[in-house]
């Protein structure tokens, strides 16, 4: 059990649960991918879930549910957002432009 | 209790970065981030590393946490900065903690590290050190301070704040959605409890809302100003972050942080819990 509330390193391989629904891709400018940047998921509502960093490659991954939802992103260099929809358990790509 | 009190922005922080008196410190759950780069001068604090008991599930006791603060450097007159990731939920956790133990000149950062690495401002991998101090403590002011038996008295009767975000509420996630779902301890809340996420006390830079917007946020959800409250979240440091913005923004009054949270109430065999919205009935 986690016992903290950090978030583990991000972009690294991981094993899905059978159950788990993943939500994943990588924050980039049109320089290419970028680290740093505090990535949003919100829900159907627009409402607040969970908040990553994005790792130096430009990572993030969420542990959701199905359903609708928004990844937002802001980073120094400006903000961005994508939709993803996630009808199952699995792994859902998703990347974010930021400009 | 005026914002100014409670909260510096950054500002001013940047402005204040060498006056005498104002210590910097960044509190982390995972320190990476100050070792990567921090505000120049501040220290770090490690949440589990040093705010925690390495053995029993508590807190470090109170000569623990006077030779914690004496080795950092922190004297019993230095105003304390606190700022950290997570949008300051560790920044929060520690200012509640600190005023647990009696240190009353204690401020946040508002918007904490994001919103200073959002603003660009400078950050440097120099390493902080200070002269010792000896830093004396008060024994731990538990009225903001609820245990799992008083939390149990309190339903129906004070508010109950559950913090976290409504799929944890509901019993639908036994985790917030950037954590793995391993979690062993029951879903669901406290019964009677109302959901207010954390999150709708911050903008999206992590600053807080204004009272006005605060104010609302929270009569809109049922918090009933007359009453006694306790904030809970899943290891009580996002409700840390709540219980700042009742007591120390808002100045409500007895308004108590539960730290033992979902991981403890989760856990209790013969307590009552409550599953779905809450809104149903």
């Amino acid at each position: 059990m986690s016992d903290g509330c950090g978030a583990p390193v991000q972009g690294v391989d991981i094993e899905v649960g059978d159950n788990e629904v993943v939500l994943t891709g990588k924050v980039s400018t049109a320089d290419g991918p970028v680290g740093g940047a505090y990535v949003r998921l919100l829900d159907a509502s627009g409402e607040f879930t969970a908040e990553v960093v994005s790792s130096p490659e430009g990572d993030f991954r969420f542990f959701a549910a199905p359903g609708e939802w928004t990844i937002r992103a802001l980073h120094r260099s400006g903000n961005g957002q994508a939709s993803v929809s996630a009808a199952g358990p699995g792994v859902h790509p998703v990347s974010v432009a930021v400009a | 209790m005026s914002r100014e009190d409670v909260l510096v922005s950054a500002a001013w922080s940047e402005e204040n970065l060498n006056t005498p008196g104002v210590v910097f410190v960044e509190v982390d759950e995972d320190t990476t981030a100050y070792d990567g780069g921090h505000i120049p001068g501040a220290v770090k604090v490690d949440w589990k590393n040093e705010l925690q008991d390495p053995v029993r599930r508590d807190f470090v006791d109170r000569a623990g946490f006077e030779k914690l603060l004496s080795a950092k450097g922190i004297s019993n007159d230095d105003t304390v900065i606190l700022y950290g990731g997570n949008n300051n939920w560790f920044a929060a956790y520690a200012y509640w903690y600190f005023k647990l133990y009696g240190h009353q000149a204690v401020k946040l950062l508002d918007g904490g590290r994001k919103k200073w690495e959002l603003d660009g401002r400078p950050l440097d991998k120099e390493t902080v050190e200070r002269p010792a101090t000896e830093y004396r403590a008060q024994d731990q002011d538990l009225t903001i301070r609820a245990f799992r038996d008083e939390v149990v008295d309190s339903i129906g009767k004070q508010n109950l704040v559950d913090v976290r975000s409504p799929d944890e509420f509901s019993g639908k996630l036994l985790a917030p959605a950037h954590l793995p779902q391993e979690q062993a301890q029951r879903g669901g809340h406290i019964p009677s409890a109302i959901n207010v996420p954390w999150s709708k006390a911050a903008n999206e830079d992590g600053t807080f809302k204004s009272n006005e917007e605060l104010a609302e946020i929270y009569g809109e959800a049922g918090f009933d100003g007359s009453r006694k409250t306790i904030a809970y979240c899943r290891i009580g440091e996002r409700s840390s972050h709540t219980w700042f913005a009742l007591h120390e923004l808002l100045g409500h009054q007895d308004v108590k942080n539960y730290d033992g949270s979902w991981t403890e109430y989760g856990s209790l065999v013969g307590v009552p819990v409550e599953l779905g919205s809450g809104k149903e009935g």
